[in-house]
């Protein structure tokens, strides 16, 4: 038992009572949101994760989250008040947070840090992310079986590699069913902004795209598709509600396995840093449940390209690959190495707009 | 699809973008005509769209909403006026105050309300919208809303020039003390054109909610009301022009878009910040005419009145 001398002379015994209290009760997990909860979105699948995480282990690991947390100096604020409260792991769930994340994981040497779609580690931070991209390419099979028109339109937000992937990804699918497909861009600048990312729907259909989809937060384009009769494949979450008659599927990240994983790896004490990039085969990303509207035979065939996908028979990237300006990028036979990959800064054939 | 009924879409969409602009911007035109500065617009639209939405979801009726909206947005600007007309309160801290506890408040009151997929109002007065042949789509598309906003600005021209009422509106927002010594209620005359701002304000805000993005997410209107409050001021005070601001910041978004669709080798960055140079350099442009714009300019605006 420690005096209360001994605890003002020796504040890092303190810190090791600390944690051996909580070594003995539920391994404690936090998770810091940028956005609100909601009900769809980036934040939403993180959140489904965790109660999937509370749901599996139960009485073993005790989890909490913090919403709506701006990147910056909140979120060092945020994660440090996380790690003094005795947590044992913490996920951040957003780019921003990586500098914030590296700094306290620093001061706290003996708490885990994991910190989503970052690439700064150290022994206590680990980072991960999903291959988005696996999955923008079987909804791009099935945009191009959809579209009448051969033109999709694409709402996103920030010309950045993780979104170039998903653009090039799509487009390389839809021109595999249907080489003279053209994917038209428009930027909103923004994650999250209802009103331009309706007005860029609105745009890109005027200009004859007749199927839409989006790397934007809010639903707004799901919905622009179902007032106007348009087909749309949505993002992050399953938006079939928003659009119950046009709405084809969603691109969903699933990060439940990954949590529970990694909380078990935490209680039995093999938890080491490292970088995961998940897809199709960790089951991080997935495809919602199709529309109606999508006839069988396009769902088997998506479905075909998703388990080739996740079997790595079919690589999303393989070459022959030209960029918009008609240079070869990636010769016949090959494929992209996951750093070229990570650092995708040009559009493919096919797509029309400008970085 | 046709190039002509793509111009026609290009321009329906420029209306649709700007009419919540033009319903906020026409509302505060007229509070600061009164001498009254409201920085609390964004709030006051982020509340009318919340309980709009809300009112449309628990009694089923968008129009309901729509008073609703119109009510919420009031009832901020009730408590703004008790702020600032009724203890004299600084009224630029006033303002920002609104809008941060309008965020705040929207937020909470909004929580529950995230998850309900809403037609929006052009899909329920014309059903069959999605399934109507292009040019006719396009048509049914001005919801009401839009065209309350395109004949705001007339009506409140026509008041404020052509009618006895307007004109002792504009002479309190000149100088109270000669309206109060000619015997006009300064602070009622105030307190009716801050309520009526804060209802066109919740007006544009669900005109968001529930008719161009119908959904309720936290903090959707995404800063339209400090455009509107800048419009306003940019636009010489002048209903007109408030409404060839908003259409053209409308109007130059979705060309960036357009631009980027063609391949048109402008950078994202520039291109969103092309509405908001657009828009402020023709407003400055068409109103350099500096005597002119001393007339326009209310000249006891946001000072608080003390009657003697």
């Amino acid at each position: 038992m420690l005096s209360r001398r001994s605890l003002l002379l020796a504040p890092a015994a303190m810190g090791l009572a600390a944690r051996e209290a909580t070594a003995a009760g539920p391994l404690k997990v936090a998770y810091v949101y940028v956005s609100p909860v909601g009900d769809a979105g980036w934040t939403f699948q993180h959140e489904l994760g965790r109660r999937a995480l509370d749901a599996a282990l139960g009485g073993a690991v005790k989890t909490s989250f913090v919403e709506n947390v701006e990147e910056g100096a909140d979120a060092e604020r945020v994660i440090r008040k996380l790690a003094t409260d005795g947590n044992d792991l913490i996920f951040t769930t957003s780019f921003g947070y990586m500098n914030p994340t590296v700094k306290v994981a620093g001061q706290f040497p003996k708490i885990k840090f994991e910190h989503a779609t970052g690439y700064k580690r150290a022994a206590n931070v680990a980072t991960y992310s999903a291959r988005f991209y696996e999955g923008r390419y079987a909804t791009g099979v099935l945009a191009g079986r959809m579209s009448k028109s051969g033109i999709a339109g694409y709402v996103a937000a920030f010309p950045i590699p993780e979104v170039l992937q998903g653009i090039n990804a799509f487009t390389l699918g839809m021109r595999s069913v249907n080489p003279k497909a053209v994917v038209k861009v428009v930027w909103t600048s923004s994650w999250f902004d209802p009103g331009k990312e309706r007005a860029g729907a609105d745009t890109l259909i005027a200009g004859g795209a007749d199927i839409l989809t989006h790397h934007t937060d809010s639903t707004a384009v799901a919905q622009a598709g179902e007032e106007k009769g348009v087909f749309t494949v949505a993002y992050n979450s399953d938006q079939s509600k928003y659009g119950p008659k046009t709405c084809l599927t969603a691109v969903t990240h699933n990060w439940n396995e990954y949590y529970i994983g990694r909380a078990k790896a935490a209680i039995a004490g093999t938890w080491k840093s490292g970088d995961v990039w998940g897809g199709v085969k960790e089951g991080m990303t997935k495809l919602a449940p199709y529309g109606a509207a999508v006839p069988d035979a396009v769902r088997k065939e998506v479905d075909a390209k998703l388990a080739a996908i996740g079997a790595g028979t079919l690589k999303p990237f393989a070459g022959p690959i030209t960029d918009q300006d008609g240079k070869v990028k990636l010769a016949a036979g090959q494929a992209m190495a996951d750093k070229d990959i990570g650092e995708m800064k040009w559009f493919v054939e096919g797509v029309q707009g400008k970085i | 699809m046709g190039d002509g009924v793509m111009l026609i879409a290009l321009l329906v969409a420029t209306l649709r973008a700007g009419a919540p602009l033009i319903l906020a911007g026409i509302g505060e035109l007229v509070v600061e005509r009164a001498g009254v500065l409201n920085l609390g617009v964004e709030g006051m639209m982020l509340v009318g769209a919340v309980v709009g939405f809300a009112a449309t979801i628990g009694s089923g009726s968008p129009w309901i909403g729509l008073l609703a909206a119109a009510a919420g947005g009031a009832a901020m600007a009730g408590v703004f006026a008790v702020l600032t007309l009724g203890l004299r309160a600084n009224q630029v801290a006033s303002g920002l105050a609104l809008t941060i506890f309008g965020v705040g408040f929207s937020a909470l009151f909004g929580a529950p309300y995230q998850s309900h997929p809403i037609p929006g109002l052009a899909t329920v007065i014309f059903p069959d919208l999605a399934s109507a042949s292009p040019l006719v789509q396009q048509v049914l598309l001005l919801d009401p809303l839009v065209w309350l906003a395109l004949a705001a600005p007339f009506v409140v021209q026509r008041f404020l020039m052509r009618s006895r009422a307007g004109l002792v509106l504009r002479a309190v927002g000149e100088s109270a003390e000669v309206a109060h010594a000619f015997g006009y209620k300064v602070i009622r005359i105030r307190l009716a054109a801050t309520l009526f701002g804060g209802a066109m304000a919740g007006l544009g805000g669900a005109s968001l909610s529930l008719a161009y993005t119908p959904m309720w997410t936290e903090n959707m209107v995404a800063g339209r009301g400090w455009i509107a409050l800048a419009l306003v001021v940019f636009s010489t005070w002048k209903p007109h022009f408030v409404t060839l601001g908003a259409l053209l910041f409308g109007f130059v978004t979705i060309a960036g878009f357009q631009a980027n669709a063609w391949g048109i080798p402008v950078a994202p960055n520039l291109l969103a910040t092309l509405p908001y140079l657009a828009t402020i350099l023709v407003l400055v442009l068409i109103s350099r005419d500096r005597l002119r714009l001393k007339l326009n300019a209310p000249a006891s605006l946001g000072k608080p009145f003390h009657p003697a």
